[in-house]
């Protein structure tokens, strides 16, 4: 497990003297994290990485899970795509019973805290449990939220509204509300297995694994086969590229096994790719991080051709890696390219086939973007980054001035 | 003689639920928005990206070109000399004279972002706290200048002027108090907007080393 210090070499003995600094005015305070599971999903992986980082630094801080039957989660999913913009009804009585088990856990979990911190909707009625003595609750959405589904909206906010503050990922999330509404983005671990850096020999030996070719050109995408990756999109812009430049393409990513659009979406990308050969659709099995780590650095170019995107963290991923990234502008990911000077944005098939031809012909140009991205990201998009703004948050609750002197 | 004492600062970003999709929304939330936000959004790019040279000036001449697609109206906005300004009311009256113009003119009023580009306002929360290093001369000075975070030189360079409304930046006016008239007049010259913040402390270095030397 990685400790504070750690990441001196990476960020600067500075960054991390800041963070003592900040941690050191939480001391007699606590944090109480609650979601809705201990392992899988983002919510979950940032936790893990994050909680033994904030104890290092001296701040209390645990993390509690609430728990819930099949109808609970079945709720909570058609919640989750609700939010999403996708058409849902929910059954008479549904959303009470949503309500009534949040109600159930709020007696087991005994939220009494300093900071209770709730992420994500599926504990979000816990907040009914505030009481007064100074305790804060924040929520903190993790999702896409640019265009929730009515109802669920008017379900929602009036819980929201009872929070003392409500963090989102990206600007675009942020909705009217009553009450303050901080910015965190999420972040990368540069320590992490799928960051952090390799040996020569380890990305040679997974690019032979695979059969590519390491003195030709390498365009990748990672991500899991789902239609809003737009996998196909990015053979076709590949195939637009080929017809003037050599090259290779991999698609590489995870998907649930049990998830029949995830098999149907990889079935289309296989078929798109058949004619072929250099076009490389591998399905990763979980755990495949030192895999998705070596591609990624063996790529001249990384892709993230997304129509809809949470956040696109494979994007922080790339550009750590001092890749030049092209990406769509969804979600978070404009938040991580600077449109000709961390990165390209692009709107189309068209459009990511173009500069993909522009990089390939302009290498100098292209390692300038990855050099800036890199900047970028080690500035902005690292899990110290995350750390500084939730410790910055905490402390933010108990204070009401827009300028603090501690 | 006196001390210096080095104090950094972070901020806490927040949105604040509003957004534009026209140059018309954009001058109206300009005009509205706390001052907080027209700090925010004429600094961002320093901070966030400060290692580019030349960096994009300010959000809103970024998103107007980039996202609008109106070039003039954007360099105009990009032109702005914000180290001139004294206080954020006149930095905001600047931009939003020019967007008021812009409108009056009756060109592309109704050019509006595609879907996902909207401009949205935000604002921060500024922490101070103080550091560990302090200087008592110019030898010292250079030193911590060397080891302090980039933090702290963006507090005492930038925010200490424009955003605390100080006739100076802190590091200008301590070298005026010990009696380092020249210096502190080197410094206050400097116009730290066109320059990388790595770039803007190497600088500082020099000119501190320059003057130990004397």
């Amino acid at each position: 497990m990685s400790r504070i210090r750690d990441y001196i070499p990476i960020v600067g003995e500075s960054t991390v003297e800041e963070l003592q600094l900040l941690a050191w005015r939480l001391v007699g305070r606590s944090v109480q994290n609650i979601n809705s599971t201990a392992v899988g999903g983002g919510v979950a992986e940032i936790l893990l990485r994050m909680l033994p980082l904030l104890e290092d630094l001296g701040v209390e801080a645990r993390w509690d899970v609430i728990k819930g039957n099949e109808k609970f989660f079945d709720i909570t999913k058609k919640m989750h795509n609700a939010l999403h913009g996708v058409e849902v009804t929910f059954d008479p009585g549904e959303l009470d019973y949503f309500a009534e088990v949040n109600r159930q856990n709020a007696g087991e979990l005994d939220p009494e805290a300093d900071i209770v911190f709730i992420h994500d909707p599926q504990p979000i009625v816990l907040v009914e449990a505030k009481a007064g003595g100074g305790k804060k609750w924040v929520w903190r959405c993790h999702i896409d939220f640019t265009n929730p589904n009515r109802d669920v909206w008017e379900f929602l906010s009036p819980f929201i509204e009872s929070y003392d503050a409500s963090v989102f990922s990206a600007p675009a999330f942020s909705r009217p509300l009553a009450i303050r509404q901080v910015l965190i983005s999420p972040s990368i671990d540069p320590l992490s297995d799928k960051n952090r850096d390799l040996a020569g020999e380890e990305i040679d030996a997974v690019c032979a694994s695979f059969g590519l070719d390491r003195g030709r050109p390498l365009i990748t995408q990672i991500s899991r086969f789902d239609y809003l990756k737009d996998p196909v999109g990015v053979i076709k812009a590949y195939k637009l590229v080929k017809e003037h430049m050599d090259c290779q393409l991999v698609l590489a990513g995870g998907g649930a096994t049990d998830d029949p659009e995830g098999a149907r979406v990889l079935e289309d990308v296989r078929r798109e790719a058949r004619d072929d050969p250099d076009i490389f659709v591998l399905f990763l099995p979980p755990g495949s991080d030192v895999e998705i780590n070596a591609l990624q650095r063996a790529s001249t170019i990384v892709l993230q051709k997304s129509l809809k995107e949470g956040f696109g963290l494979t994007v922080s991923e790339a550009m750590w890696k001092g890749k030049p990234v092209i990406a769509s502008a969804v979600g978070g990911i404009p938040l991580q390219i600077a449109h000709k000077y961390s990165g390209v944005l692009t709107h189309s098939i068209e459009g990511t086939a173009y500069w993909i031809k522009q990089l390939l012909n302009e290498p100098e140009y292209a390692r300038r973007l990855g050099e800036n991205g890199r900047e970028h990201i080690k500035a902005n998009f690292l899990i110290t980054r995350h750390i500084k703004d939730y410790l910055l948050l905490f402390l933010s609750l108990f204070e009401q001035q827009d300028i603090v002197y501690l | 003689m006196t001390v210096f004492k080095f104090q950094t600062r972070l901020n806490l970003v927040e949105l604040l639920g509003r957004r534009a999709c026209t140059v018309a929304e954009l001058l109206d939330g300009l005009r509205e928005v706390p001052g907080m936000s027209i700090y925010y959004h004429t600094h961002r790019f320093l901070q966030q990206h400060h290692y580019l040279s030349p960096e994009p000036p300010n959000d809103f001449a970024f998103w107007v070109t980039g996202s609008l697609g109106l070039d003039a109206l954007g360099e105009r906005l990009a032109s702005v000399d914000t180290v001139r300004f004294r206080s954020i009311r006149a930095l905001r009256d600047k931009l939003a004279g020019i967007l008021a113009e812009f409108l009056d003119g009756g060109r592309a009023r109704n050019t509006e972002s595609q879907e996902g580009e909207e401009f949205h306002f935000m604002s921060a929360r500024t922490f101070v706290l103080p550091t560990p290093y302090e200087a008592s001369n110019l030898a010292e000075f250079a030193e911590v200048l060397k080891k302090v975070s980039i933090n702290s030189i963006y507090f005492h360079v930038f925010e200490a002027r424009l955003r605390l409304e100080k006739a100076e930046n802190d590091f200008a006016n301590w070298f005026e108090g010990i009696g380092e008239d020249r210096l502190a007049r080197e410094i206050s010259r400097l116009d730290p907007y066109t320059m990388t913040l790595e770039g803007l402390r190497k600088n500082l270095i020099q000119m501190v080393s320059r003057h130990v030397e004397d």
